[in-house]
């Protein structure tokens, strides 16, 4: 009986140490990497707080702003009348789907010059077409505008 | 023709409806004719879907573009087999292959058990097309395939259609929708069999033994279909990795974590007589994870670039799972006399305990994958703020848990039963042990720091020490016996016992894939602006810039970029990264090149011109031991087919066999 009691307990307490570590290593995780989606104009309106933050903006990416120079790749993200500009300068190729008028999520954080610097860019179909359904690709617009 | 075909599928909807009633009514009025019209329905619905099914391919392919499917599906110019392909490429049809699929499976499963179970079919059928149902009704009312453009009043006929998205003209894209449908749809089936049992009352765990063959194979069809998403989107999204912690990724990924959970945890069951519920709710935590898993890659619910549109679908779905799972706890709770453990955990040291830990982690994996797909749609509802986490946060849960299961599939196969003494653990683990270590040891005179890794490589060398030592010693005992030589009698062994060693070659191959994973650590990445004869070094290879060659077909129109590379001051050929213009989608690709040796892939993509003059920028990546994933898979798959394969001996375990229950038993204390 105490046998068991005994293995009860050093299972609980095994358990407990394994699942522990993980939920510190999760919750290590969200708040390193912890990303707050915000649209062009919520960033103008953070003022300071926003140089802090990593945040995800998005809009549509402005028609011929896409500009290479180097390793970095500039746009303008366009949402209505409003414009942010975009340096983006990460490790991975910028997806297929990236281009004028396309739709353009970007993770990072706004420099103290109202430049946004980005690590990562996605990128999706305009809204304005017809989205496109597919499989697990990266969503392409379609031709045909409704 | 549409008329026919969407009368195929209404027609479909209402048989299977009859089906869950007739043999619900059936088996509960005691009408083996009911039952038996029951499952006469259930090939009628495949029948009916097949007839769908084929005239939606054959309108695909004949180029039928008056329907709005076709014309945003297909286009004159494409390859037949993608015309084919693009019966999976949209919503629409995809769902109908889900359909199809599980009409398919059902039909098989109903036929192959026409005499046996005659308690627990009635509800198996039930499940199955009370699934179906759900689907044909999505496909029935709210998104139809076979719809027709209208303009005004009239029918149009578009001429040609926009063609599948190039960048899922590939052949891996052609077989990973299928792959991964197939592993989906699959576990339906087990889980109609957990469910059969439980409303029936079944005593003992023939549920278990029915759908092993069922559940080994799904789990293969999932395997091979994230496989194949990883390399669809290494070699040809061209983003340079294989994984990347989207929430359609990890979709098809929860499923195969519960799922191989549960692969580890009927041994516990079979074995010993323990986990009973534990299995339940890992079988139907992985249904309705993968119907989840279709309603996060259609509802729009988490952004995703490579989501399906935005549709009505969510709430449908919602509803499904929440009646579905309800429905399930329910029966769980109220059956749980008839799923009592037949034994009871002795020993931390002991085979049963380094199963529950696997099991605790691979759900822990699950949960947090889980919860960084929702945060976002967590931290909305909560705070009101949209938060995301992304990858790091991914990695740096999922690195440590692999890490355990990589030294439990090690620890594994040596631990007693019951319980081990640690002079027992200590022999056994001897040689692995050394074995991991020797190859840290090697590892960090060469100057690998990164702890991960280090950790990483020893426990793979571990466990191949361990599996190594497992077909030895087998083989040898054999030898001894039968005379043969050292190979003979690791077939022999084999075939006497395919699911142990077939359990091994699997685990072998999954050491493969921690190896490629590995290699991650030590990428090396560079974005250039280069001139034509300019070079750049990446690693020990030496890139000499050449022209770009422009050329164009009625497709599309290409520009490729000739690449000299050497390696150590050696030329070693030439590589070919392109960009690609598709006319009629007006859609640019990149296409990738890539270098595989087994130690390392040399990567090359043409980002295009810079805006600033001449120069063109170029991304070169290399990235050591990618190919060890891929062959990994084929390790795996061998194994998984050798698990299939009925073992020479039937072994039996002496255990007490469960005949029947009655009330409530006192648990018997050891």
């Amino acid at each position: 009986m105490s046998g068991a009691m005994n293995n009860y307990v050093k299972f609980g307490l095994l358990i407990a140490v394994v699942l522990g570590t993980l939920a510190w290593l999760a919750v290590g995780g969200i708040s390193e990497t912890k990303t707050y989606y915000k649209t062009v104009a919520e960033i103008r309106q953070l003022g300071n707080q926003a140089a802090e933050r990593r945040l995800r903006v998005g809009g549509d990416i402005a028609v011929n702003s896409i500009k290479r120079n180097g390793a970095d790749v500039s746009f303008t993200l366009a949402q209505d009348s409003l414009r942010l500009q975009v340096v983006y300068n990460g490790i991975d190729p910028l997806p297929d789907t990236f281009r004028d008028g396309a739709q353009a999520l970007a993770d990072g954080k706004l420099g103290s010059d109202g430049v946004f610097h980005a690590t990562k860019i996605q990128a999706k179909c305009a809204s304005k077409y017809e989205a496109k359904p597919v499989m697990k690709g990266t969503a392409a617009p379609a031709v045909r505008a409704s | 023709m549409e008329n026919v075909g969407s009368l195929a599928i209404l027609f479909a909807f209402c048989f299977a409806v009859y089906a869950v009633i007739a043999s619900i009514a059936g088996k509960l009025a005691r009408r083996p004719f009911l039952i038996l019209s029951a499952e006469r329905a259930v090939y009628c619905v495949w029948g009916l879907l097949t007839v769908a099914a084929s005239l939606l391919v054959y309108s695909l392919i004949a180029g039928d573009f008056r329907l709005a499917y076709v014309a945003s599906h297909s286009n004159k110019s494409m390859d037949t087999a993608y015309k084919f392909a693009s019966w999976w490429g949209g919503q629409e049809g995809s769902l109908l292959l889900w359909a199809w699929l599980l009409s398919t499976y059902s039909s098989i499963l109903v036929f192959q058990n026409r005499r046996k179970f005659r308690d627990m079919m009635p509800y198996v059928t039930a499940v199955l097309m009370s699934t179906l149902t759900f689907f044909l009704i999505l496909i029935s009312f709210i998104e139809q395939p076979f719809k027709v453009l209208m303009a005004g009043k009239g029918i149009v006929d578009v001429g040609d259609g926009q063609g599948l998205n190039p960048l899922l003209q590939y052949w891996t894209m052609v077989i990973h929708p299928p792959m991964l449908y197939l592993g989906y749809v699959g576990f339906a089936v087990p889980f109609a069999f957990a469910m059969g049992s439980l409303i029936t009352k079944q005593p003992g765990d023939s549920w278990i033994h029915t759908t092993r063959r069922w559940t080994l194979v799904t789990w293969m069809f999932q395997t091979t279909g994230i496989l194949l998403g990883a390399g669809w989107a290494y070699a040809v999204l061209g983003w340079g990795g294989y994984w990347g912690w989207d929430p359609v990724e990890n979709a098809s990924l929860l499923p195969w974590i519960t799922a191989t959970a549960f692969l580890h945890s009927v041994m516990m069951q079979e074995k010993k007589g323990m986990m009973k519920v534990w299995n339940v709710v890992l079988v139907s935590s992985t249904f309705f994870l993968c119907i989840f898993g279709t309603f996060l890659t259609r509802s729009g619910v988490v952004q995703s670039v490579h989501a399906f549109a935005q549709s009505q679908l969510g709430p449908y779905f919602v509803t499904f799972l929440a009646v579905g799972i309800a429905g399930t706890l329910y029966l769980i709770l109220n059956r749980l006399d008839y799923l009592k453990s037949e034994a009871q955990l002795e020993s931390v040291l002991s085979r049963e305990s380094s199963f529950l830990f696997n099991n605790l982690i691979l759900l822990a994996s699950c949960f947090a994958v889980l919860w960084g797909t929702l945060f976002p749609v967590i931290s909305e509802a909560v705070t009101g703020e949209k938060i995301s986490v992304d990858g790091p946060f991914f990695n740096r849960v999922n690195i440590p848990i692999g890490l355990g299961l990589m030294l439990l599939t090690g620890i594994g196969p040596l631990i007693a039963w019951r319980r081990s003494s640690i002079e027992s653990l200590k022999r056994a683990f001897m040689w692995p042990a050394l074995g991991g270590i020797t190859v840290a040891v090697i590892l960090l005179a060469m100057g690998i720091r990164d702890f991960y890794a280090l950790m990483s490589l020893a426990l793979c060398a571990f466990v191949t020490v361990t599996i190594v030592i497992e077909f030895f010693k087998g083989a040898i005992a054999i030898r001894a016996k039968d005379h043969q030589n050292l190979l003979a009698s690791m077939i022999e062994l084999t075939h006497r016992n395919t699911r142990r060693y077939g359990g091994y070659v699997v685990h072998m191959g999954i050491v493969l894939m921690f190896v490629g994973f590995t290699g991650k650590a030590f990428d090396i990445d560079k974005t250039v602006q280069v001139q034509q004869g300019q070079t750049l070094a990446i690693g020990h290879y030496t890139l000499k810039i050449g022209d770009v060659v422009k050329s164009q077909n009625e497709v599309y129109t290409s520009e490729v970029l000739n690449v000299e590379v050497s390696s150590d001051g050696k030329f070693i050929g030439t590589m070919k990264p392109e960009r690609r213009l598709y006319i009629a989608s007006r859609q640019p690709t990149s296409n990738v090149t890539i270098r595989r040796r087994p130690s390392e892939d040399l990567y090359l993509n043409f980002a295009g011109a810079s805006n600033d003059g001449e120069g063109t920028v170029i991304q070169a990546y290399v990235f050591p031991l990618v190919s060890w994933i891929w062959a990994g898979y084929w390790v795996v798959l061998i194994g998984t087919i050798v698990c299939l394969i009925p073992s020479k001996t039937r072994l039996i375990w002496p255990r007490t066999e469960v005949v029947a229950v009655t009330g409530k038993h006192a648990n018997i204390e050891q």
